[in-house]
């Protein structure tokens, strides 16, 4: 909070309060839960970076082509953009106070969640047994960083929600534990972000090289 | 929420006074990503555009269009939330990401076409 004070023409000494009014607790969560994304938002872009310079260099080993399944990928784009309205069905009925509705809501989130990680994973290891290993070139080198890095993000997401469901099924809707769902929502919502960037950039984009 | 009592509400912050969205702003967010999702995918999957060139930028554009849409309509960004200060730190993270990525893919771009082959540089000696 800012007060404006007028400039002093006339030269009188101006005072400051040294200290802080206090803030109720939780008063600057999502602002900085928002500038947390901001930085990790960061850490992906430096990754799409690295994925964009290394991602043509195949070493005369597998190229997008003959790797990615633009099904398979429609289907797990398709799960992470359930599980985000989902999760808005949530935040809707956390607003209502409906503990119930909410914690369901939150549960079929988690599951499309799983899904998506049991997707992801499985489509991991059939690169990995065909031998499109992260060690095989420098194009699946930064794929692998960069999808897995996704993939480990919705991941602790999940386990961020189980542990969020206990809270609810504990304490109820306390305002805390609004906020904490509050800021797992931001989470869970930029992650889906991220993976709109994912699935342009590397797998339609590798698919037309 | 309107601006109009975000910008009332603003003077003290309070978790419930963050901007939230209502089931038909949810619903068209939703409606609205599938549609940008799948148009992308089938323009690759079918090569209707018939130029590759032309289908990547097409998709980069909806891309951006279906970041803009889950920014708006899933994050409820807007310019009045905590005074101004989380569109600052996106504008800011913009600014940095386009640097980051249009830097690396341009310079590294320049490096590959000017380096010499190792074969070309064998028979320099």
């Amino acid at each position: 909070m800012t007060i404006s004070v007028k400039p002093q023409q006339t030269g009188e000494p101006l005072f400051y309060l040294a200290d802080e009014h206090p803030h109720p607790e939780g008063w600057s969560t999502s602002l900085g839960f928002w500038i947390y994304l901001m930085s990790d938002c960061l850490v992906f872009a430096i990754l799409f970076a690295t994925y964009g310079v290394l991602g043509a260099n195949y070493a005369a080993g597998p190229a997008p082509k003959d790797l990615f399944d633009l099904n398979l990928v429609a289907i797990n784009t398709s799960m992470l953009l359930l599980s985000s309205i989902t999760y808005g069905f949530a935040m809707l009925t956390m607003q209502q106070g409906r503990v119930g509705a909410t914690q369901a809501w939150l549960a079929i989130t988690g599951l499309f969640g799983l899904a998506f990680i049991g997707i992801e994973l499985t489509e991991f290891a059939h690169m990995i047994h065909e031998g499109a290993t992260p060690q095989r070139s420098a194009f699946l080198s930064s794929f692998f960083t960069l999808v897995g890095t996704h993939g480990l993000h919705v991941s602790f997401g999940l386990v961020w929600l189980v542990t969020l469901m206990t809270q609810v099924w504990r304490f109820g809707l306390i305002e805390a534990n609004q906020r904490r769902l509050m800021c797992l929502s931001m989470f869970w919502h930029f992650l889906d972000v991220v993976w709109i960037g994912v699935f342009t950039f590397v797998y339609l984009m590798g698919m037309l090289r | 929420m309107n601006t109009d009592t975000h910008a009332a509400a603003a003077a003290h912050h309070h978790p419930d006074q963050h901007a939230h969205g209502s089931l038909s702003t949810y619903l068209l967010g939703f409606i609205l990503s599938v549609a940008l999702t799948a148009v992308p995918f089938w323009l690759v999957m079918s090569g209707e555009l018939g130029n590759k060139q032309v289908t990547a930028l097409v998709i980069m554009g909806f891309a951006v269009v279906q970041i803009v849409v889950h920014m708006v309509y899933f994050l409820h960004m807007n310019t009045a939330s905590e005074n101004g200060w989380t569109m600052m730190a996106l504008i800011f993270t913009i600014v940095m990401v386009v640097i980051a990525l249009s830097g690396s893919l341009w310079v590294m771009h320049h490096l590959t076409t000017n380096m010499m082959p190792i074969h070309e540089m064998s028979g320099m000696k």
